[in-house]
């Protein structure tokens, strides 16, 4: 017999917020749900979808498995041309879906000249152009690459590159090292300090690197990770603790492998003077891991979330390579003084891969550091975590949030939930000024657009 | 007059329509703006906007989960400046709601994880979506108040039926009122806790009864409601059984009144086996049904929902004294008025008092809610003769607020009425409680402060349906009602049959 009168009344609310004020005057026990329309109500495709639900189940636990599986490890550095696949002499690599030279933003189009100067292929940003122009320049997405890169994301085929292995499945990820703040050539700049610098961390920062790793015998990235969760970072917007971490075990190498004394004081004063400089070995290791579970026929888990820019692009496992876009948005953020959102780039950057990967913003419990984007109260950066549960297939097995009693951070966005629960993943970012070469404006978290999960959620059903 | 229109369309936020109506209520309110719709881009609402003139060809791309804004205003820099502060509004609207810890769940499933004895879940999201939410509190065995409307039967069958299976209760669709151990549930009042238990097919029927035995001494136990479908041939009274049967295994319940439209055949003989099988006292309120059909299972015939109430209370008064207190006014009119409009927020209401004017034998009656007595108006926003209107009729709900809630287009229609020169008399509900309009006194009494100023010779009636503790004071509201020359009748079959006599008496030409 139904205990609907004997019991007291405990109530969850869904809909209308007045009935569960109303509730709580009552002194009723009450919840209310945030409920919110889905971003498609097509009932044929629900139709589809519920048929096969069992199947995709199925698949979204074969490739979540495999991504906290992996085991993303550091194992060396080399260049560009001799380690990234399919990499071509007059390549550039760049962040985000694929964009055409015309389409790009101005920081990216910034990034791609001050690297054409520094291949030494122009002299000057007019020769850079002129051979983009002529068409002797290709373009292609990190993404499609294997690798990723932080804002514009440019990869020229004589960068040096770090090497990450995902020991448990034998997949590689690739990306640059991290050039500080400042202008920097991934915000767009471009004159003469930002190539130097660029020549320096080629010349002097990639061999010491280089040999420090190699003596190391490799670093896994998912332990220094875990230890940064503890220690107030999420690695996407703060990488403190991460780049302190790799500092104290990178070190004892440097000094061990390095030919000169100098050169050993200036790595370590370049690294110890970039708080970010974790920030690509965050974003490789996530990409390593999502990686793994590219390409499960049927699964709807994410693999890339990115953007170049101009569009905002993601991928799901079960449709292997496809992009599905939408316009980039530009970021409510919090702007440093000076700037306003009438100067901010939309959003840009291959960072949004520890979001995918469960870090970043959907891991903004354990970063209660970074709070003032986010409304100033800690307990607004535990909310923030608390919703992408609900639309992730997975709690962590190593990431943990501790404020949260160690629970795993949500791992694995399945479109089906962002579409049915119209919550969209939140990502924490740094905003780039809309013109080449003035470098960051400020800092935030924005929400993914729609289109892309609308597209890909449509043709995700249409392909069962 | 010249005047400016902005719009905006905002992507990916989602507010309800109550807190919708709100703000634009308040952008309304700002000085020298004209006119203002902020609105999710559902169809209905898209209509709405046309209709008021203020849709522009931006919104054709926007998707309907998309929020649009149009203001219209004298001038552009006074539109713009409404903006900013709509902006500053929606703002604050959502930092109350993400500040606030206790509100913060973002799925039934995720909510039953933190209160795990969670028995009820409270559905009022929009009808098209309603059903899909109901299944899941099903699927993690959770009863079911189901307060949407625009559920289709044949969703409503399944959902009851797979509750069925489950032990489980769905009170609903359209279901407006419940208590369920004294706790008020959607439109509801604060009654007095007692023994008496209700089962209601109808949400102000069941209001009516509660506020009724509570300002007359007795108190409530439960009162489950079933939505008014239930007691259909299609539902077989899957719900109404249930409730019933739940009742007479109660021990708080002593004594139990059944509310509704009169059910199907064979769901009003399965009620009757049921009721003979109790030793409690089971008194049928089935508006619109014979006497002998309900006597035929020992249950206790009620005429009307007043009578249900007294029954229920074990008071017997006989007809004379129960309607003998209210006399027809003493208002001048002229030989052009004629006719009734009764302009309703609660269906129950509409449908009561047009039995009740049939069984007087008015003549003429027009309504948008058909009942034996009555004709169905081709058009519901053109009154004919004696017309009742239901106002809480999906025609005029879709992508709004529930007429006991938002009275904009109750108060536009009540000025319409009175100005026409052929009506005499305005009859008029008021219901009070919780999930009710929170404010009649500003939002509701204007309009009829209005009607007097500008119509003299008409007579108002208005029935409040509240209780004492309800938070809108009805002692206020009904002293500011008879200040304005405005009958309260006690019920709202009380107000009917004074309709019924007002109408006689022009019919026999004493209004001159």
């Amino acid at each position: 017999m139904n205990n609907l009168l004997k019991d007291k009344p405990r109530i969850i609310n869904i809909g209308i917020m007045d009935f569960y004020r109303d509730l709580k005057l009552n002194q009723a026990l009450a919840l209310h749900v945030d409920w919110r329309p889905p971003l498609v109500n097509d009932p044929e495709l629900k139709k589809k979808l519920f048929l096969n639900l069992d199947i995709i189940n199925a698949a979204n636990k074969v490739a979540i498995t495999k991504i906290l599986a992996a085991r993303p490890t550091l194992i060396g550095m080399d260049s560009a041309i001799n380690v990234i696949p399919k990499m071509e002499k007059n390549l550039i690599l760049h962040a985000g879906p694929p964009v055409t030279w015309d389409r790009m933003c101005g920081p990216m189009k910034g990034a791609v000249l001050g690297a054409l100067i520094y291949e030494g292929k122009a002299a000057n940003i007019i020769e850079s152009e002129k051979l983009i122009i002529e068409g002797k320049i290709k373009f292609a997405p990190c993404h499609e690459h294997s690798c990723v890169g932080p804002m514009a994301g440019i990869i020229s085929p004589s960068m040096p590159v770090f090497i990450i292995e995902n020991l448990e499945h034998k997949n590689k990820s690739f990306t640059t090292m991290n050039e500080g703040l400042g202008k920097v050539l991934r915000y767009g700049a471009y004159d003469t300090p930002v190539i130097e610098r660029l020549r320096w961390m080629g010349d002097v920062l990639y061999p010491v690197l280089r040999d420090a790793i190699q003596s190391s015998g490799g670093i896994d990235l998912k332990s220094i990770i875990a230890q940064a969760l503890h220690m107030g970072d999420e690695v996407h917007n703060r990488n403190r603790a991460g780049t302190s971490l790799f500092y104290r075990q990178i070190t004892p190498f440097i000094l061990k492998t390095s030919k000169s004394n100098q050169n050993a004081i200036d790595v370590l004063n370049f690294i110890n003077g970039n708080d970010h400089f974790f920030l690509n070995l965050s974003m490789a290791q996530a990409k390593a891991s999502l990686d793994a579970g590219r390409d499960v026929k049927h699964s709807s888990l994410l693999t890339v979330m990115s953007r170049n820019g101009t569009d905002f692009g993601i991928q799901l496992s079960g449709t292997g390579n496809k992009w599905f876009v939408g316009k980039a948005l530009v970021p409510d953020a919090l702007y440093f003084p000076g700037f306003t959102k009438a100067d901010a780039n939309p959003d840009i950057g291959d960072s949004a891969i520890t979001e995918t990967a469960g870090l970043g913003g959907f891991a903004m419990a354990a970063s209660p550091a970074i709070v003032q984007f986010v409304g100033g109260k800690s307990e607004d950066a535990t909310n923030f975590t608390l919703k992408m549960y609900e639309i992730t297939e997975s709690e962590n097995n190593i990431y943990q949030i501790p404020y949260l009693n160690f629970r795993g951070t949500p791992t694995g966005i399945d479109v089906l939930k962002v579409v049915e629960k119209n919550i969209l993943p939140v990502i924490n970012t740094g905003v780039a000024h809309k013109n080449p070469g003035i470098g960051q404006v400020g800092a935030g978290v924005l929400s993914a657009p729609i289109e892309p999960f609308i597209n890909a959620y449509q043709e995700f059903i249409k392909s069962l | 007059m010249a005047h400016f229109i902005k719009t905006l369309i905002k992507s990916g936020e989602y507010f309800d329509s109550i807190t919708l109506m709100v703000v634009t209520k308040k952008i309304k309110e700002l000085k020298n703006i004209l006119d203002a719709a902020i609105v999710m881009g559902t169809l209905e609402n898209r209509k709405i906007l046309k209709a008021s003139g203020l849709y522009v060809d931006e919104f054709n791309i926007a998707p309907e989960n998309d929020l649009l804004i149009s203001i219209k205003g004298e001038n552009q820099k006074i539109t713009e400046e409404a903006l900013i502060k709509l902006d500053e509004i929606l703002v604050d609207v959502k930092k109350r709601k993400n500040s606030s810890k206790d509100e913060f769940y973002f799925s039934i499933a995720q909510a039953k994880k933190e209160l795990k004895e969670a028995n009820i879940a409270l559905i009022s999201v929009s009808g098209k979506y309603a059903a899909l939410e109901a299944m899941k509190a099903l699927n993690i065995g959770m009863n079911i108040m189901l307060f949407s409307d625009n559920v289709s039967l044949a969703e409503e069958l399944s959902l009851k039926k797979y509750a069925a299976s489950k032990d489980l209760l769905v009170m609903g669709p359209d279901c407006g009122t419940c208590i369920i151990g004294g706790v008020p549930l959607g439109f509801a009042n604060k009654v007095s806790s007692g023994d008496i238990g209700i089962v209601g097919a109808s949400g102000t029927g069941t209001q009516e009864v509660t506020t009724l035995i509570t300002n007359f001494g007795g108190g409530i136990s439960h009162a489950i409601g079933t939505g008014g479908r239930d007691v259909g041939q299609d539902i077989g009274g899957i719900t109404f059984l249930s409730a019933l049967k739940l009742l007479i295994e109660d021990e708080k319940t002593k004594t139990i009144l059944l509310v509704s439209k009169p059910p199907h055949v064979d769901v009003l003989a399965k009620i009757g086996e049921l009721a003979k099988k109790t030793t409690k006292k089971v008194i049928a309120c089935f508006l619109g049904a014979q006497k002998s059909q309900v006597e035929k299972y020992n249950m206790i015939y009620a005429k009307t929902l007043e009578e249900g109430a007294i029954k229920a209370l074990e008071i017997s008064l006989n007809r004379d004294s129960i309607f003998g207190a209210l006399e027809i006014p003493a208002i001048k009119m002229n030989s052009k008025q004629r006719f009734l409009r009764g302009l309703f927020s609660g269906g129950t209401f509409a449908f009561e008092t047009q039995l009740i004017l049939g069984g007087e034998s008015i003549k003429d009656i027009y309504s948008n809610l058909k009942v034996v007595t009555s004709t169905l108006l081709d058009d519901p926003h053109q009154s004919m003769k004696n017309t009742i209107i239901d106002l809480g009729a999906d025609e005029f709900t879709q992508g709004r607020p529930h007429p006991m809630i938002d009275y904009t287009l109750r108060n536009e229609r009540i000025f319409k009425e009175a100005k026409d020169p052929e009506v005499a008399c305005l009859y008029l509900d008021l219901v009070l409680g919780f999930g009710s309009n929170k404010n009649p006194i500003n939002e509701f009494l204007p309009t009829l402060q209005k009607v007097r100023k500008e119509i003299k010779d008409l007579i108002v009636i208005c029935t409040v349906t509240g209780t004492d503790g309800d938070s809108q004071n009805k002692k206020e509201i009904v002293a500011n009602l008879k200040a304005m020359d405005v009958i309260v009748p006690r019920s709202n079959a009380a107000g009917a049959f004074l309709c019924a006599n007002i109408l006689k008496q022009i019919g026999r030409g004493e209004n001159e």
